[in-house]
């Protein structure tokens, strides 16, 4: 589906226009669609698992406005925003010292870490647009984070394929990361090093959400969402819920992204604002029924 | 054996471990006892490297503590603390099957399921094994950590109040496990605990802490004594002995 005409028939008979049209557009599109899903999803999964709280994720840690700051660096020091090394850098760091903060206090309800993580994520993001209304490119930046899937083409989403090794590690380190889910002395225990496995997920963390916010966008609730659900059916087992979690979460983006496309169609809205809407929802409708298990 | 020499650890300028020497054999209940803040679980911790010492020694089987690579202690030493994170949904059997990551670094062999069915059915959990931890009472809750301890299969368990907020029936059951692992099976088994008439019914030694020094250890004849306990207690005691155990009236 798209505004160009693609018929199977076109493709069988191939055709070389709608075949250009499927590799060039069509297909990078769901691609990036699946992975920027599933990636997300997991790096919830994994983000919720070290800080040990159901409401993290990289849109409640700062993750993804410290990626933005690193973006708004690169383009200050680099004139343009591709250094990588730098976004990354400035993800894992930011993360770092959120999830060394929230270890440091002591939080009566879980509910106040999203709370810190959302204040401590705006203060990055004040940063990040008073850089970049300093240097104009205000912009740049809302371009840059908007999530919008409509113009991918071949050649600029391939850098999302980086889940793919960042989904098997976190497979690999899988146990230990649930360890340390249930405590710092339940994993010291187990003869694992506490620091380096947090370490671990948070690189994993940050690579993976700041490769979406680079190439898609900022997909709100995505990874808060998909992990809760499935954690609500299937436990915490990370090994046993990686693929499901990375399965619903690519589909929840497709659905969504194909929501997007119809609703006013021939244009396209961008999809954030459906994932913002579903994903709220969602959200209210956990801590809802997470607060009626506490009673 | 673990032994324990001149440790000492102050938190902010209070000394909460002072000058600590004691031994723990093989196939023995040791009971750490003592008032609120006087070092009980600072020296579980710092014996199980929860918690770093400030000075001192701690040998496992002869080797000190930091000497030991973190994963091969944990085939030998195993500790339980209680601030688990119980919001984590896993089965029943999920968490003992943590209990062998140290053996078997999650890939889990014939052996290891073996180890872990051993366990649920020695702890009488086999009802519960596919029950999320989070649906448990607390009773049973503490039954399965306990189990998870046991299939990681070490000669030391080290458990920091185990009966915390156990009704009598719960308790009881647990520490007449604890007595099963030390004394089927040759652990040396050390608890934190609180209740006095628990420790003296089921230890084998046990441990006095008062201000962060031990006041007194021995077995359980030379400890609970009503001189010994009001002095670690500050409190007038009465040890009356029934059916040849010695129960604390403290009311």
């Amino acid at each position: 589906m798209g505004v160009s005409q693609l018929s199977i028939i076109s493709l069988i008979t191939l055709d070389p226009a709608a075949w250009d049209l499927l590799i060039t557009s069509r297909l990078p599109r769901l691609l990036a669609i699946l992975l920027a899903g599933a990636g997300l999803s997991i790096a919830g999964l994994v983000m919720q698992q070290i800080s040990q709280n159901k409401f993290a994720a990289p849109s409640t840690s700062g993750t993804i406005e410290c990626a933005m700051l690193g973006y708004m660096l690169s383009l200050l020091i680099f004139g343009d925003g591709e250094a990588l090394w730098l976004i990354f850098l400035t993800a894992i760091i930011g993360t770092l010292a959120f999830v060394k903060l929230i270890q440091s206090i002591q939080f009566k309800n879980a509910i106040f870490v999203p709370l810190i993580g959302i204040i401590f994520g705006n203060i990055i993001e004040s940063v990040v647009t008073f850089i970049a209304y300093k240097f104009d490119a205000l912009q740049n930046l809302s371009n840059w984070s908007l999530a919008n899937f409509s113009n991918i083409l071949q050649g600029d989403f391939e850098l999302l394929y980086i889940a793919v090794p960042c989904a098997i590690i976190t497979y690999l380190y899988a146990n230990q990361i649930s360890a340390v889910g249930i405590g710092k002395s339940f994993a010291t225990n187990l003869g694992l090093k506490y620091g380096q496995i947090v370490t671990i997920g948070v690189i994993l963390v940050s690579i993976m959400a700041a490769t979406v916010v680079m190439i898609v966008g900022e997909l709100p609730f995505l990874g808060l969402i998909v992990p809760n659900i499935i954690s609500y059916y299937q436990g915490d087992n990370l090994k046993k819920n990686l693929p499901n979690t990375a399965l619903l979460g690519a589909c929840v983006v497709l659905v969504c992204d194909l929501i997007s496309r119809i609703i006013i169609f021939p244009y396209e809205l961008p999809v954030s604002m459906f994932i913002s809407i579903i994903g709220g929802l969602v959200f209210i409708i956990l801590l809802l029924k997470r607060e009626a298990n506490d009673r | 054996m673990i032994k324990v020499e001149n440790i000492n650890k102050q938190y902010a300028g209070k000394l909460v471990a002072s000058n600590i020497n004691v031994a723990f054999e093989k196939g023995k209940v040791t009971s750490i006892i003592g008032p609120n803040g006087a070092g009980k679980s600072t020296l579980l911790s710092i014996m199980s490297r929860l918690l770093n010492k400030d000075s001192g020694n701690v040998y496992v089987d002869g080797t000190e503590l930091e000497k030991w690579a973190t994963n091969t202690l944990a085939k030998r030493l195993a500790v339980l603390k209680q601030s688990n994170n119980l919001n984590m949904r896993f089965t029943v059997k999920e968490l003992i099957a943590f209990g062998r990551f140290p053996h078997s670094q999650g890939k889990l062999t014939d052996t290891d399921h073996q180890v872990i069915q051993h366990a649920i059915e020695y702890l009488d959990l086999v009802a519960i094994q596919d029950k999320y931890l989070d649906n448990l009472s607390g009773g049973q809750k503490q039954l399965a950590f306990i189990a998870m301890v046991m299939a990681q299969d070490t000669d030391y368990v080290l458990l920091d109040e185990p009966l915390n907020n156990l009704d009598i029936k719960h308790s009881l059951q647990i520490m007449k496990n604890i007595r099963r692992l030390a004394h089927e099976m040759n652990k040396a088994v050390v608890i934190v605990i609180h209740d006095i008439n628990f420790a003296s019914c089921y230890s084998d030694n046990i441990i006095a802490m008062k201000n962060g020094e031990i006041a007194i250890a021995g077995n359980v004849d030379q400890v609970i004594q009503a001189s010994v306990l009001e002095s670690v207690y500050d409190t007038p005691f009465k040890v009356v002995t029934l059916d040849n155990q010695h129960v604390c009236v403290y009311y």
